[in-house]
Protein backbone atom coordinates (compact mmCIF):
# COMPACT_ATOMS: atom_id res chain seq x y z
CA UNK A 1 0.00 0.00 0.00
CA UNK A 2 3.00 2.32 0.55
CA UNK A 3 3.85 1.95 -3.14
CA UNK A 4 0.35 2.98 -4.02
CA UNK A 5 0.38 6.11 -1.86
CA UNK A 6 3.73 7.16 -3.31
CA UNK A 7 2.76 6.51 -6.92
CA UNK A 8 -0.84 7.70 -6.90
CA UNK A 9 -0.03 11.44 -6.43
CA UNK A 10 2.71 11.19 -9.06
CA UNK A 11 0.29 9.62 -11.52
CA UNK A 12 -2.46 12.14 -10.88
CA UNK A 13 -0.03 15.05 -11.21
CA UNK A 14 1.46 13.66 -14.41
CA UNK A 15 -2.01 13.04 -15.84
CA UNK A 16 -3.06 16.59 -14.96
CA UNK A 17 0.13 17.78 -16.63
CA UNK A 18 -1.03 16.19 -19.89
CA UNK A 19 -4.01 18.56 -19.77
CA UNK A 20 -1.92 21.68 -19.25
CA UNK A 21 1.40 21.33 -21.07
CA UNK A 22 1.57 23.14 -24.38
CA UNK A 23 3.94 20.85 -26.27
CA UNK A 24 2.83 17.41 -27.37
CA UNK A 25 6.27 15.93 -26.61
CA UNK A 26 5.93 16.90 -22.96
CA UNK A 27 2.48 15.30 -22.90
CA UNK A 28 4.00 12.09 -24.28
CA UNK A 29 6.71 12.06 -21.59
CA UNK A 30 4.15 12.67 -18.84
CA UNK A 31 2.08 9.82 -20.25
CA UNK A 32 5.18 7.64 -19.99
CA UNK A 33 5.41 8.53 -16.29
CA UNK A 34 1.78 7.51 -15.80
CA UNK A 35 2.25 4.25 -17.67
CA UNK A 36 5.39 3.17 -15.85
CA UNK A 37 3.80 3.99 -12.48
CA UNK A 38 0.80 1.97 -13.58
CA UNK A 39 3.09 -0.96 -14.38
CA UNK A 40 4.48 -0.83 -10.83
CA UNK A 41 0.93 -0.75 -9.47
CA UNK A 42 0.20 -3.92 -11.48
CA UNK A 43 3.09 -5.52 -9.66
CA UNK A 44 1.56 -4.64 -6.29
CA UNK A 45 -1.75 -6.06 -7.56
CA UNK A 46 -0.10 -9.46 -8.14
CA UNK A 47 -0.05 -9.15 -11.92
CA UNK A 48 3.63 -9.59 -12.90
CA UNK A 49 2.73 -10.59 -16.47
CA UNK A 50 0.75 -7.41 -17.03
CA UNK A 51 3.63 -5.46 -15.44
CA UNK A 52 5.95 -6.71 -18.17
CA UNK A 53 3.38 -6.26 -20.92
CA UNK A 54 2.57 -2.73 -19.75
CA UNK A 55 6.20 -1.71 -19.95
CA UNK A 56 7.02 -3.53 -23.19
CA UNK A 57 3.84 -2.90 -25.17
CA UNK A 58 2.55 0.36 -23.78
CA UNK A 59 5.63 2.31 -22.77
CA UNK A 60 7.93 0.62 -25.23
CA UNK A 61 5.87 0.25 -28.39
CA UNK A 62 2.81 2.48 -28.26
CA UNK A 63 4.45 5.50 -26.68
CA UNK A 64 7.44 5.26 -29.02
CA UNK A 65 4.96 5.16 -31.91
CA UNK A 66 3.46 8.37 -30.53
CA UNK A 67 6.88 10.01 -30.37
CA UNK A 68 7.67 8.76 -33.87
CA UNK A 69 4.53 10.35 -35.28
CA UNK A 70 5.22 13.54 -33.30
CA UNK A 71 8.62 13.67 -34.92
CA UNK A 72 7.06 13.33 -38.38
CA UNK A 73 4.30 15.84 -37.70
CA UNK A 74 6.66 18.36 -36.12
CA UNK A 75 7.28 18.80 -32.42
CA UNK A 76 6.20 22.41 -32.35
CA UNK A 77 2.71 21.75 -33.70
CA UNK A 78 1.30 23.14 -30.48
CA UNK A 79 -2.31 23.65 -29.50
CA UNK A 80 -4.30 26.68 -30.49
CA UNK A 81 -6.22 28.30 -27.67
CA UNK A 82 -9.03 29.56 -29.89
CA UNK A 83 -12.39 28.07 -29.03
CA UNK A 84 -14.35 26.86 -32.03
CA UNK A 85 -17.51 26.20 -30.06
CA UNK A 86 -18.36 28.92 -27.56
CA UNK A 87 -18.05 27.83 -23.93
CA UNK A 88 -16.94 24.34 -24.93
CA UNK A 89 -13.85 24.31 -22.75
CA UNK A 90 -15.72 25.54 -19.69
CA UNK A 91 -18.52 23.02 -20.18
CA UNK A 92 -16.02 20.22 -20.75
CA UNK A 93 -14.18 21.02 -17.53
CA UNK A 94 -17.48 21.32 -15.66
CA UNK A 95 -18.70 17.99 -17.03
CA UNK A 96 -15.37 16.37 -16.23
CA UNK A 97 -15.46 17.65 -12.65
CA UNK A 98 -19.01 16.41 -12.30
CA UNK A 99 -18.06 12.97 -13.61
CA UNK A 100 -15.03 12.83 -11.34
CA UNK A 101 -16.99 13.84 -8.24
CA UNK A 102 -19.78 11.38 -8.95
CA UNK A 103 -17.31 8.54 -9.57
CA UNK A 104 -15.13 9.27 -6.56
CA UNK A 105 -18.03 9.83 -4.13
CA UNK A 106 -19.90 6.81 -5.43
CA UNK A 107 -16.89 4.52 -5.32
CA UNK A 108 -15.73 5.62 -1.89
CA UNK A 109 -19.17 4.88 -0.47
CA UNK A 110 -19.31 1.35 -1.78
CA UNK A 111 -18.01 -1.46 0.33
CA UNK A 112 -16.09 -4.16 -1.49
CA UNK A 113 -15.66 -6.61 1.35
CA UNK A 114 -12.55 -8.56 2.15
CA UNK A 115 -9.89 -8.88 -0.54
CA UNK A 116 -9.67 -12.48 -1.73
CA UNK A 117 -6.21 -12.06 -3.21
CA UNK A 118 -4.64 -13.98 -6.07
CA UNK A 119 -2.38 -16.28 -4.03
CA UNK A 120 -4.51 -19.32 -4.87
CA UNK A 121 -4.95 -18.44 -8.52
CA UNK A 122 -1.24 -17.62 -8.90
CA UNK A 123 -0.10 -20.80 -7.11
CA UNK A 124 1.67 -22.16 -10.22
CA UNK A 125 2.90 -18.77 -11.28
CA UNK A 126 0.94 -15.89 -12.76
CA UNK A 127 2.02 -16.50 -16.34
CA UNK A 128 1.02 -20.16 -16.49
CA UNK A 129 -2.26 -19.43 -14.72
CA UNK A 130 -3.04 -16.72 -17.28
CA UNK A 131 -2.03 -19.06 -20.12
CA UNK A 132 -4.38 -21.76 -18.76
CA UNK A 133 -7.33 -19.40 -18.93
CA UNK A 134 -6.27 -17.69 -22.16
CA UNK A 135 -5.91 -20.94 -24.11
CA UNK A 136 -9.04 -22.59 -22.76
CA UNK A 137 -11.92 -20.25 -22.02
CA UNK A 138 -10.68 -17.27 -24.08
CA UNK A 139 -9.09 -19.15 -26.95
CA UNK A 140 -11.63 -17.88 -29.50
CA UNK A 141 -11.10 -14.26 -28.43
CA UNK A 142 -7.36 -14.87 -28.63
CA UNK A 143 -7.61 -16.16 -32.19
CA UNK A 144 -9.88 -13.30 -33.21
CA UNK A 145 -7.23 -10.93 -31.84
CA UNK A 146 -4.83 -12.15 -34.51
CA UNK A 147 -7.35 -11.18 -37.18
CA UNK A 148 -7.64 -7.76 -35.54
CA UNK A 149 -3.88 -7.27 -35.53
CA UNK A 150 -3.56 -8.24 -39.20
CA UNK A 151 -6.43 -5.92 -40.10
CA UNK A 152 -4.76 -3.08 -38.19
CA UNK A 153 -1.43 -3.66 -39.92
CA UNK A 154 -3.11 -3.77 -43.33
CA UNK A 155 -5.14 -0.66 -42.52
CA UNK A 156 -2.03 1.25 -41.53
CA UNK A 157 -0.31 0.20 -44.75
CA UNK A 158 -3.30 1.25 -46.87
CA UNK A 159 -3.53 4.60 -45.09
CA UNK A 160 0.20 5.30 -45.35
CA UNK A 161 0.42 4.20 -48.98
CA UNK A 162 0.56 6.88 -51.63
CA UNK A 163 -0.07 6.04 -55.25
CA UNK A 164 2.55 7.42 -57.64
CA UNK A 165 0.71 9.72 -60.04
CA UNK A 166 3.64 10.70 -62.23
CA UNK A 167 6.56 8.49 -63.28
CA UNK A 168 9.70 8.84 -61.20
CA UNK A 169 12.12 11.32 -62.86
CA UNK A 170 15.34 9.73 -63.99
CA UNK A 171 18.80 11.29 -63.71
CA UNK A 172 18.65 12.31 -67.38
CA UNK A 173 15.33 14.09 -66.75
CA UNK A 174 16.78 15.92 -63.76
CA UNK A 175 19.83 17.04 -65.73
CA UNK A 176 17.64 18.28 -68.60
CA UNK A 177 15.46 20.12 -66.09
CA UNK A 178 18.53 21.82 -64.55
CA UNK A 179 19.71 23.01 -67.94
CA UNK A 180 16.21 24.26 -68.77
CA UNK A 181 16.12 26.20 -65.49
CA UNK A 182 19.49 27.70 -66.34
CA UNK A 183 18.26 28.79 -69.75
CA UNK A 184 14.99 30.16 -68.43
CA UNK A 185 15.90 31.86 -65.15
CA UNK A 186 19.66 31.74 -64.97
CA UNK A 187 19.65 29.41 -61.96
CA UNK A 188 23.09 27.95 -61.47
CA UNK A 189 23.06 24.35 -62.73
CA UNK A 190 25.90 23.15 -60.50
CA UNK A 191 25.77 22.16 -56.86
CA UNK A 192 24.92 24.72 -54.18
CA UNK A 193 27.70 26.51 -52.29
CA UNK A 194 28.77 24.72 -49.14
CA UNK A 195 28.26 26.37 -45.75
CA UNK A 196 31.11 27.76 -43.68
CA UNK A 197 33.01 31.06 -43.67
CA UNK A 198 36.51 30.39 -44.87
CA UNK A 199 38.58 28.64 -42.22
CA UNK A 200 37.04 30.19 -39.13
CA UNK A 201 33.68 28.40 -39.08
CA UNK A 202 32.67 25.43 -41.14
CA UNK A 203 29.53 24.55 -39.22
CA UNK A 204 26.41 23.88 -41.29
CA UNK A 205 24.59 26.80 -39.70
CA UNK A 206 27.15 29.32 -40.92
CA UNK A 207 26.37 30.69 -44.35
CA UNK A 208 29.05 30.91 -46.98
CA UNK A 209 30.21 34.38 -47.91
CA UNK A 210 30.07 35.56 -51.46
CA UNK A 211 33.03 37.52 -52.87
CA UNK A 212 31.24 40.81 -52.16
CA UNK A 213 30.91 39.94 -48.47
CA UNK A 214 27.22 39.10 -48.36
CA UNK A 215 25.98 35.80 -47.00
CA UNK A 216 24.81 33.25 -49.56
CA UNK A 217 21.32 32.11 -48.56
CA UNK A 218 21.47 29.02 -50.70
CA UNK A 219 24.44 27.65 -48.77
CA UNK A 220 22.48 26.79 -45.60
CA UNK A 221 19.72 24.27 -45.28
CA UNK A 222 16.17 25.55 -45.67
CA UNK A 223 15.25 23.77 -42.42
CA UNK A 224 17.82 25.75 -40.44
CA UNK A 225 16.65 28.98 -42.03
CA UNK A 226 13.03 28.18 -41.13
CA UNK A 227 14.03 27.49 -37.52
CA UNK A 228 15.94 30.75 -37.42
CA UNK A 229 19.15 29.19 -36.17
CA UNK A 230 21.39 30.39 -38.97
CA UNK A 231 24.36 32.32 -37.66
CA UNK A 232 24.79 35.70 -39.19
CA UNK A 233 28.04 36.46 -40.90
CA UNK A 234 28.42 40.08 -39.67
CA UNK A 235 28.52 38.96 -36.00
CA UNK A 236 31.48 36.81 -36.85
CA UNK A 237 33.14 39.81 -38.40
CA UNK A 238 32.51 41.58 -35.08
CA UNK A 239 34.42 38.74 -33.48
CA UNK A 240 37.33 39.41 -35.76
CA UNK A 241 37.37 43.15 -35.08
CA UNK A 242 37.19 42.39 -31.34
CA UNK A 243 40.24 40.19 -31.54
CA UNK A 244 42.05 42.70 -33.68
CA UNK A 245 41.32 45.39 -31.12
CA UNK A 246 42.74 43.22 -28.38
CA UNK A 247 45.84 42.65 -30.43
CA UNK A 248 46.12 46.39 -30.83
CA UNK A 249 46.11 46.27 -34.57
CA UNK A 250 44.62 49.02 -36.54
CA UNK A 251 41.71 47.88 -38.66
CA UNK A 252 42.36 47.55 -42.31
CA UNK A 253 41.77 50.60 -44.32
CA UNK A 254 38.64 50.58 -46.43
CA UNK A 255 36.90 47.81 -44.46
CA UNK A 256 33.75 48.29 -42.45
CA UNK A 257 31.89 45.83 -40.24
CA UNK A 258 29.11 45.30 -42.73
CA UNK A 259 31.48 43.78 -45.25
CA UNK A 260 33.04 40.95 -43.31
CA UNK A 261 34.26 39.00 -46.29
CA UNK A 262 37.23 41.26 -46.74
CA UNK A 263 38.94 39.81 -43.70
CA UNK A 264 41.53 37.88 -45.62
CA UNK A 265 45.00 38.00 -44.21
CA UNK A 266 47.32 40.36 -45.85
CA UNK A 267 49.98 38.54 -47.72
CA UNK A 268 53.15 38.56 -45.65
CA UNK A 269 55.77 40.80 -47.11
CA UNK A 270 58.47 38.75 -48.64
CA UNK B 1 -9.12 -2.07 -3.23
CA UNK B 2 -11.19 1.13 -3.06
CA UNK B 3 -8.16 3.48 -3.41
CA UNK B 4 -7.12 1.72 -6.61
CA UNK B 5 -10.58 2.07 -8.10
CA UNK B 6 -10.79 5.72 -7.02
CA UNK B 7 -7.39 6.40 -8.63
CA UNK B 8 -8.57 4.67 -11.76
CA UNK B 9 -11.70 6.83 -11.89
CA UNK B 10 -9.65 10.00 -11.35
CA UNK B 11 -7.33 9.06 -14.22
CA UNK B 12 -10.35 8.25 -16.39
CA UNK B 13 -11.87 11.63 -15.65
CA UNK B 14 -8.63 13.43 -16.49
CA UNK B 15 -8.43 11.54 -19.78
CA UNK B 16 -12.04 12.43 -20.51
CA UNK B 17 -11.46 16.15 -19.93
CA UNK B 18 -8.32 15.95 -22.04
CA UNK B 19 -10.20 14.48 -25.00
CA UNK B 20 -12.78 17.26 -24.74
CA UNK B 21 -10.44 20.21 -24.29
CA UNK B 22 -7.21 19.53 -26.16
CA UNK B 23 -6.93 20.48 -29.84
CA UNK B 24 -3.88 18.56 -31.01
CA UNK B 25 -5.08 15.23 -32.42
CA UNK B 26 -2.06 13.37 -31.04
CA UNK B 27 -2.63 14.68 -27.51
CA UNK B 28 -6.32 13.75 -27.81
CA UNK B 29 -5.16 10.28 -28.72
CA UNK B 30 -2.85 10.16 -25.70
CA UNK B 31 -5.80 11.04 -23.48
CA UNK B 32 -7.76 8.13 -24.99
CA UNK B 33 -4.82 5.90 -24.05
CA UNK B 34 -4.95 7.33 -20.54
CA UNK B 35 -8.61 6.35 -20.26
CA UNK B 36 -7.85 2.82 -21.47
CA UNK B 37 -5.06 2.55 -18.91
CA UNK B 38 -7.37 3.76 -16.15
CA UNK B 39 -9.93 1.10 -16.98
CA UNK B 40 -7.14 -1.49 -17.04
CA UNK B 41 -6.17 -0.50 -13.52
CA UNK B 42 -9.75 -1.04 -12.34
CA UNK B 43 -9.85 -4.43 -14.06
CA UNK B 44 -6.62 -5.60 -12.44
CA UNK B 45 -7.70 -4.26 -9.04
CA UNK B 46 -10.99 -6.16 -9.22
CA UNK B 47 -9.13 -9.28 -10.33
CA UNK B 48 -7.27 -9.18 -7.04
CA UNK B 49 -10.43 -8.28 -5.13
CA UNK B 50 -12.27 -11.36 -6.35
CA UNK B 51 -9.29 -13.70 -6.57
CA UNK B 52 -10.11 -14.31 -10.23
CA UNK B 53 -7.72 -13.94 -13.15
CA UNK B 54 -10.40 -13.05 -15.70
CA UNK B 55 -9.87 -9.36 -14.99
CA UNK B 56 -6.19 -9.66 -15.88
CA UNK B 57 -7.06 -11.48 -19.11
CA UNK B 58 -9.47 -8.69 -20.01
CA UNK B 59 -6.81 -6.07 -19.28
CA UNK B 60 -4.47 -8.01 -21.56
CA UNK B 61 -7.04 -7.95 -24.37
CA UNK B 62 -7.57 -4.23 -23.81
CA UNK B 63 -3.84 -3.71 -24.30
CA UNK B 64 -3.87 -5.69 -27.56
CA UNK B 65 -6.85 -3.77 -28.89
CA UNK B 66 -5.24 -0.49 -27.82
CA UNK B 67 -2.09 -1.39 -29.77
CA UNK B 68 -4.13 -2.08 -32.91
CA UNK B 69 -6.15 1.07 -32.40
CA UNK B 70 -3.05 3.24 -31.99
CA UNK B 71 -1.58 1.91 -35.22
CA UNK B 72 -4.67 2.76 -37.26
CA UNK B 73 -5.34 6.03 -35.43
CA UNK B 74 -1.85 7.37 -35.89
CA UNK B 75 -1.91 6.36 -39.55
CA UNK B 76 -5.12 8.38 -39.95
CA UNK B 77 -3.54 11.37 -38.19
CA UNK B 78 -0.52 11.09 -40.49
CA UNK B 79 -2.74 11.00 -43.57
CA UNK B 80 -4.73 14.03 -42.41
CA UNK B 81 -1.51 15.87 -41.62
CA UNK B 82 -0.12 15.07 -45.04
CA UNK B 83 -3.11 16.51 -46.87
CA UNK B 84 -4.02 19.39 -44.55
CA UNK B 85 -0.62 20.25 -43.00
CA UNK B 86 -2.20 20.39 -39.55
CA UNK B 87 -2.74 18.01 -36.64
CA UNK B 88 -5.47 20.09 -35.04
CA UNK B 89 -8.84 18.42 -34.64
CA UNK B 90 -10.61 21.69 -35.41
CA UNK B 91 -9.18 21.97 -38.90
CA UNK B 92 -10.76 18.74 -40.13
CA UNK B 93 -14.25 20.21 -40.45
CA UNK B 94 -15.05 19.76 -44.14
CA UNK B 95 -18.21 17.76 -43.42
CA UNK B 96 -19.64 20.70 -41.49
CA UNK B 97 -20.34 22.91 -44.48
Amino acid sequence: MITFWILAPIMVLAALGILFVRKAVHAALLLAVVMISLAVLYLTLQAPFLFAVQIIVYTGAILMLFLFVLMLVGVDASDSVVETIKGQRFLAILGGLLLGVVLVVGLSQMSLGAVVGLDDANANGNVSALADILFSRYVFAFEVTSALLITAALGAMVLAHRERLVPKPTQADLAAQRMQDYAASGKHPGNLPTPGVFARHNAVDTPALLPDGTASESSVSRVLAARGTVRSAPTMADDITEIEKQLGQAPHAGRDASAPATTEEEAPAT
Amino acid sequence: MTPYVVLSSILFTIGCVGVLTRRNAIVVFMCVELMLNASNLALVAFAKQHGNLDGQITAFFVMVVAAAEVVVGLAIIMTIFRTRRSASVDDASLLKY
